[in-house]
């Protein structure tokens, strides 16, 4: 008689299920806390350009955003074709920067005001001549820090 | 005697979380914002035309112009040299007279090493293509990286990105990361 015989009559028993919704729970929560729902909706079309020497932007709380580029379709009977400047949900003119930089200084904390950085998210067909009157607001503002975000370039 | 309440089922519940996880799962975006990042100078009242004084073998000028050319140290460059002229701008290992100045400087691991007084100007016209701006920007950007891996490797036998902050710092002196964007003026 060997002895790993089988049990020809007994069945293997279900696989319990119990556990499964804690699994996903689980999972879900990962999902919740790490998603960052994107906060503006883009007045503007924003192509950005292709770079290599890229550096990340590690603090979300640190970063203000400047758009600048195109305004989408539905805007173009308002606001035309030309590059416009978008700051939070809507369209601005250069001279609204200052007061937009100080009311973003204004809503950090006090420790982190110094290292604040202003991403400019620029359409890659944009003239430089508003992308640089944007950046004279900027120095005028004492926003120094500033990242052009760019892409990597496709493989 | 009240009735015992039934019991609620729990076998949806997995598939109801289920349906949420898939929902985040889908709208989740992983991808971190990444850019060039640069120092604005610090805003200086106008018209003061403080000229400081560089000479001019120490200045290496990029010049774009409205057709998205550029013009390096006079002379017309398609932008896939610029990195070279960049790196050998930097470094100037030959000491040539055309290239910038050198001078003494004591640095931690390195000791007494000639660093360079080079300063990069760029410059662009109101009409440039944004795109190309970055683009040059990013090739600056990358000469300089090279140059510091470069050290990094030949000193300490790893990339630049792999080194102690002090060793990063004593590279950041002895390849200083000098680009200087000029104000660009009115066209007339």
């Amino acid at each position: 008689m060997s002895k790993f015989k089988k049990s020809s009559n007994k069945e293997l028993p279900p696989i319990s299920t119990a556990s499964l919704p804690d699994i996903v729970f689980m999972l879900l929560f990962f999902f919740m806390v790490t998603t960052t729902m994107r906060e503006v909706t883009l007045n503007v079309r924003v192509k950005l350009p292709t770079a290599t020497e890229l550096s990340k932007l590690e603090k979300k709380s640190l970063v203000s955003f400047i758009y600048i580029g195109e305004p989408l379709r539905q805007y173009q009977s308002k606001f035309g074709i030309a590059p416009r400047i978008q700051l939070a949900d809507q369209f601005a003119s250069v001279s609204d920067i200052s007061n937009f930089i100080i009311a973003e200084r204004e809503a950090r904390d006090e420790a982190e005001r110094p290292r604040m950085i202003v991403s400019l998210k620029v359409d890659e067909n944009t003239k430089m001549g508003i992308v640089t009157e944007v950046k004279q607001e900027l120095r005028k503002a004492a926003a120094l820090h500033i990242n052009y975000s760019s892409r990597k370039p496709a493989q | 005697m009240s009735k015992k309440m039934p019991e609620v089922p729990a076998a949806s519940l997995a598939d109801i979380a289920f349906m949420l996880l898939i929902f985040f799962l889908v709208t989740t975006t992983m991808d971190v914002d990444s850019g060039l990042e640069r120092r604005l100078p610090q805003w200086v009242e106008e018209k003061q035309d403080e000229q400081v004084d560089v000479k001019e073998r120490n200045i290496f000028v990029v010049l774009v112009n409205r057709n998205n050319d550029l013009l390096v140290e006079n002379e017309w460059t398609n932008i896939s040299e610029l990195r070279e002229k960049a790196k050998e701008f930097m470094a100037n290992p030959a000491d040539d007279a055309s290239l910038p100045e050198k001078e003494p400087k004591e640095v931690p691991f390195f000791g007494e090493v000639m660093v360079t007084k080079g300063v990069i100007s760029l410059s662009n016209d109101l009409d440039t293509k944004y795109g190309t701006y970055i683009a040059v920007q990013n090739e600056l950007v990358a000469a300089i990286n090279e140059l510091r891996d470069e050290l990094a490797k030949s000193k300490f036998q790893k990339s630049y990105s792999d080194l102690e902050n002090e060793q990063q710092d004593a590279i950041r002196e002895i390849y200083p990361s000098r680009i200087s964007e000029a104000e660009p003026r009115k066209r007339n």
